[in-house]
């Protein structure tokens, strides 16, 4: 019900059907990531924006673990103004389905992605192109629409 | 002797806190300007400047940021409606979508003139044929 009430913006154009480009540091190693180089790896990459104090993260965390197991999918987590000893928590507490972590420690990349807040999820191709934008945590509809675009 | 004292008190208390709010104004007046024409996303109703959410942080932050890229502050206006579309901005451009919005006001002011006059103008006439 509360979804509803989200403004979310239409993806009519074409300049922001694609999702830019951005470097950031890995959570664990803090070497800088390019997204460009990460992303040739698999056919598909979902990026997803996330926190340890980001309570729907909780829950999402479930979903991406059953969407890891996609052998053509690669997820791609944004550690949204977190602390490190946190978010690390968080993944040993709930299980790590990130095969990336990135970190937006002051969250200016993510309004560069045109983000909300967390959790905000883009499933992108080779090529950058956002196949879907869901804002607010990924349920069971979401979770098939994305299957049925992996698999073709 | 006590009244002497409470004004010592007062007027270091005012002093006091009128440093710290010198000292805690982080932005610059174009940063702040971009701010207050910006919709926060999170907090409807408020804007940018007004906001103390996450995401609102995060906005000055990135308006800063881009003003130290060196881009202007239509520039910016431009580059985020791109991203978040024309609600963020308080002061809608004009555009096929947003026509209405500007149209309509004139419309009703051209309006609401023609119908003054007319009934001034008839009631002359009525007059007259009295």
């Amino acid at each position: 019900m509360i979804k509803d009430k989200i403004y979310s913006p239409e993806f009519k154009n074409e300049k922001t059907t694609y999702l830019p480009d951005f470097s950031l540091p890995e959570l664990y190693s803090s070497d800088e990531i390019r997204l460009s180089e990460v992303i040739s790896n698999k056919e598909f990459s979902l990026v997803n924006i996330w926190a340890s104090w980001c309570v729907p993260c909780r829950e999402e965390n479930d979903v991406l673990k059953s969407l890891s197991s996609l052998s053509s999918l690669q997820i791609i987590g944004i550690n949204y103004k977190d602390r490190k000893t946190n978010s690390i928590k968080f993944l040993n507490d709930y299980g790590n389905p990130f095969n990336y972590n990135l970190v937006d420690n002051d969250g200016t990349e993510s309004i560069n992605l045109g983000a909300y807040g967390v959790p905000e999820t883009f499933l992108i191709n080779k090529n950058k192109k956002i196949l879907i934008k869901i804002i607010g945590p990924i349920n069971n509809d979401h979770v098939k629409n994305i299957r049925e675009i992996i698999n073709g | 002797m006590v009244k002497k004292k409470f004004i010592i008190f007062l007027f270091l208390f005012i002093n006091f806190f009128g440093n710290c709010f010198s000292q805690t104004e982080p932005y610059s007046k174009l940063e702040n300007d971009i701010a207050k024409n910006l919709r926060c996303l999170i907090c409807q109703g408020q804007s940018i400047y007004d906001s103390n959410s996450e995401f609102a942080l995060s906005m000055r932050i990135y308006i800063k940021d881009q003003i130290d890229n060196g881009y202007s502050e239509s520039q910016i206006y431009n580059m985020l409606v791109k991203k978040y579309g024309q609600w963020i901005v308080y002061d809608p451009g004009y555009s096929k979508k947003t026509f209405l919005l500007w149209f309509i006001p004139i419309l009703f002011f051209i309006l609401g003139g023609a119908i003054i006059y007319l009934k001034i103008y008839k009631s002359k006439k009525y007059e007259k044929f009295f």
